[in-house]
């Protein structure tokens, strides 16, 4: 039985798919075999971010609508055996997404994969909802920004109402704050939200702060997911977020600004 | 802080704005959410039909809303009275009797 993964924020352009591509890569590289859902039909963008869109052929629709199985359409990653893709039709219409069909091809993964991470789309429409309606676990993804963090709450009381653990009265889905595009320079400076002022507000369990990076623009315009990139602090910070899922605890870092140079330091940066 | 920084230090703090309206925001949308929406939906169509007994009002001519600040819960309650508020017969055999 697999355990489902939905990322989710509300918001558009916070880091749901550079999140979701980390996650699922991080996952099969700790040797769990992971699949990762693209939710987000008709404006897919998963399969870009994962490196595998020329290897595109068949799509989520694809199966739900019986033109495909299951295996037709999943991408098995080049760089590690246990990740695969289920891309998300870019020329179908959202409406194709039919809640039974999504039921149908989630309990088929979950017979062989041990993670389904599902991408969720921006917005609290038909995609959205059905990313998140299976979940076990979400991760929303906020940045230290007012609309975001608005929307993350909107995102908790949906989670929390409108899933099948609500409906069914099961227990609830677990819920995880995971900040982006965090800048601790910011921050100190008084320009930005503080991780703790974001956790006041959401009163969520802390899985990780990734920093503002630009190994995250390296990595999409390559196609690796940025968990790749080892040396990068984003990749370091994504790879922190795999631990502690997992249960290691690890503390959290990138919190503070960097140490500067003497000059930087005299002229403030 | 950096020589220079000691000018630039009057700066309002942004972030401390944003967490207030941000938390008053929230609080507020919470609040919000335990209401079930059909609640005032349906006041209002039960209102309308009490109202409508009586005067010859509009179907849109009502809006009822829910206010709410630190201190106190205003339910609002508008109608649009027509400019000549001339009772609305109340059963349909009324005019047929004015016809004889």
């Amino acid at each position: 039985m697999a355990r489902i993964i939905v990322v989710t924020s509300g918001k558009g352009g916070v880091g749901k798919t550079t999140t979701s591509a980390a996650l699922s890569m991080g996952l099969a590289l700790k040797g769990h075999r992971t699949a990762v859902v693209d939710f987000d039909i008709g404006l897919r963008n998963l399969d870009l971010i994962m490196g595998c869109e020329r290897r595109v052929v068949y799509d989520f629709i694809n199966v739900i609508q019986g033109e495909s199985t299951l295996n037709q359409a999943l991408i098995r990653d080049k760089r590690c055996e246990n990740l695969y893709v289920l891309p998300a039709s870019q020329t179908r219409d959202k409406d194709a997404l039919a809640p039974e069909g999504v039921e149908k091809v989630l309990n088929e993964l979950s017979e062989t994969f041990e993670y389904i991470v599902c991408d969720s789309p921006a917005g609290i429409e038909r995609g959205a909802h059905l990313a998140m309606y299976f979940a076990d676990d979400a991760i929303v993804v906020t940045n230290p920004e007012i609309s975001s963090v608005r929307d993350s709450d909107r995102m908790l009381g949906i989670l929390s109402s409108k899933s099948r653990r609500a409906e069914l009265g099961q227990d609830p889905i677990r819920e995880y704050l995971l900040l982006t595009r965090y800048s601790p320079q910011r921050v100190k400076q008084g320009e930005m939200l503080s991780v703790e002022d974001v956790q006041e507000i959401l009163a969520l369990h802390l899985l990780g702060v990734i920093p503002e990076s630009r190994a995250v623009l390296s990595a999409s315009n390559s196609g690796n997911p940025v968990i790749l990139d080892d040396k990068s602090d984003a990749g370091q910070a994504y790879a922190d977020v795999i631990r502690r899922y997992l249960g290691e605890d690890t503390p959290h870092r990138f919190l503070e600004e960097e140490r500067k140079g003497l000059l930087s330091r005299l002229f403030g940066g | 802080m950096g020589l220079l920084g000691y000018f630039k230090s009057n700066r309002p703090n942004s972030a401390a704005i944003a967490k207030e309206r941000l938390q008053i925001l929230v609080a507020h949308e919470r609040t919000d959410k335990d209401k079930s929406p059909d609640y005032l939906v349906n006041l209002q169509r039960d209102l309308l039909e009490v109202v409508r007994r009586y005067v010859n009002v509009d179907q849109d001519a009502i809006t009822v809303t829910m206010e709410q600040d630190e201190s106190r819960e205003v339910l609002e309650l508008n109608i649009v009275l027509p400019d000549e508020s001339i009772p609305r017969p109340v059963r349909s055999y009324s005019s047929r009797s004015g016809r004889k």
